[in-house]
């Protein structure tokens, strides 16, 4: 927290009351989409690397303390080389820690 | 209140959105060269696209009040293509002394590979070379930590880059230290999915505070907002914020940061000097 920032001037009790109703949707959403995967291909949701790092997402929600930045890290591309070739020219959400790159 | 979208792809909305930006409060929009959503067969195409940034958009903003400027660049999608960029990059300078012309950018990574990495060091050269304000592209979603890392990295082996001048866009809640902490201005891009909420970017604001921070809306082709920016405001409303804070994000900000190109000519109480264009 920087010095000069000027924090949340809502209470937890006011930031309950504004945001509990949009946030009690994502959620749902959220079990929605993991419950749609699991009707339609089960083996989708073990084998897939981006709903691999979802579900340990989902188990970050649960440890309290700075869970944002813990999720933006499991899904960012943790290695520090350039590519050596343009593999394709859209970003897809999550690293695929079994890639080559990963690996390397 | 009265604002500034400081990246705003203006050529990819239609006319309505522009009357948004006005009865909104938007004074001015800078617009980043962009990749059109498919890549350009020659460096003809892109001056084409140059001259529509600088002659065309902004007389087409001027009709709602809106100053209109400008960034020229090979943009990241595109700069892995060494042929096409080397040619965009000698016809870049020949367009840097047009009134409504503030820098170059948005330039950076987009996969990150040795080829973008190559442009981008050029492009940083290039705005050496001709004094000019940097705007800076940092990749999406899982490219974004890499991205930002090597962009910032690049930038700090040239003393000559003075970091109040350079604008580092897209940042999100694990890049923006990194940005910050070097001296470089941070801009929050407000987008429906790939980069960062209103909501979010309130929270970035009350754990950092104002400084060196712009927010906007990066309107383009893709789902996109262009009136972001007053959304944002609405939410700094919503968490009972001043004014004085809000105004200071929205509006004195960007005038702070873009007023160090001569061209702006905006001022901090607002007054307005139309460009003159072509």
């Amino acid at each position: 927290m920087n010095t000069h920032a000027p924090g949340c001037p809502l209470t937890g009790a006011q930031i309950v009351d504004e945001y509990f109703i949009e946030n009690r949707t994502r959620l749902l959403e959220i079990a929605a989409f993991l419950d749609r995967i699991d009707r339609v291909d089960p083996d989708c949701a073990v084998k897939d690397f981006r709903m691999q790092v979802f579900r340990d997402a989902v188990d970050a929600l649960a440890t309290p303390g700075d869970r944002l930045n813990r999720i933006q890290m499991l899904l960012s591309d943790p290695t520090t080389e350039p590519l050596d070739r343009l593999d394709r020219k859209s970003a897809l959400g999550a690293f695929d820690r079994g890639s080559k790159e990963a690996r390397s | 209140m009265k604002y500034i979208d400081h990246h705003a792809h203006m050529v990819s909305r239609t006319t309505d959105d522009y009357q948004q930006l006005a009865l909104t409060g938007c004074v001015a929009v800078t617009e980043p060269a962009f990749w059109a959503g498919w890549d350009r067969s020659c460096g003809d195409s892109v001056e084409d696209y140059f001259r529509q940034l600088t002659e065309f958009e902004p007389r087409r903003a001027a009709q709602y009040g809106i100053q209109h400027y400008t960034w020229l660049a090979i943009n990241p999608k595109e700069a892995d293509d060494r042929n096409l960029s080397r040619d965009v990059l000698a016809r870049i300078p020949k367009f840097l002394d047009r009134p409504t012309v503030l820098g170059i950018g948005e330039i950076g990574m987009n996969r990150i590979t040795r080829n973008e990495v190559a442009t981008y060091t050029e492009q940083v050269e290039l705005a050496i070379e001709h004094r000019q304000l940097i705007l800076i592209h940092t990749p999406h979603l899982e490219d974004k930590l890499k991205g930002t890392r090597i962009s910032v990295d690049v930038l700090r082996r040239y003393r000559e880059i003075d970091p109040r001048r350079v604008l580092i866009d897209h940042a999100e809640e694990h890049t923006i230290e990194m940005i910050l902490e070097h001296g470089f201005w941070a801009g929050l891009t407000l987008y429906p999915q790939t980069k960062i909420s209103p909501q979010r970017a309130v929270d970035v604001i009350e754990k950092y505070g104002p400084e060196r921070i712009c927010v906007a809306g990066a309107c383009d082709w893709g789902p996109s907002d262009a009136i972001a920016v007053p959304r944002f405001a609405m939410e700094m409303r919503r968490r009972h914020h001043s004014d004085a804070l809000i105004e200071r994000v929205i509006f004195e900000n960007p005038v702070r940061f873009l007023s160090q190109s001569p061209k702006f000519k905006v001022t901090a109480t607002g007054a307005a000097e139309p460009a003159r264009v072509g």
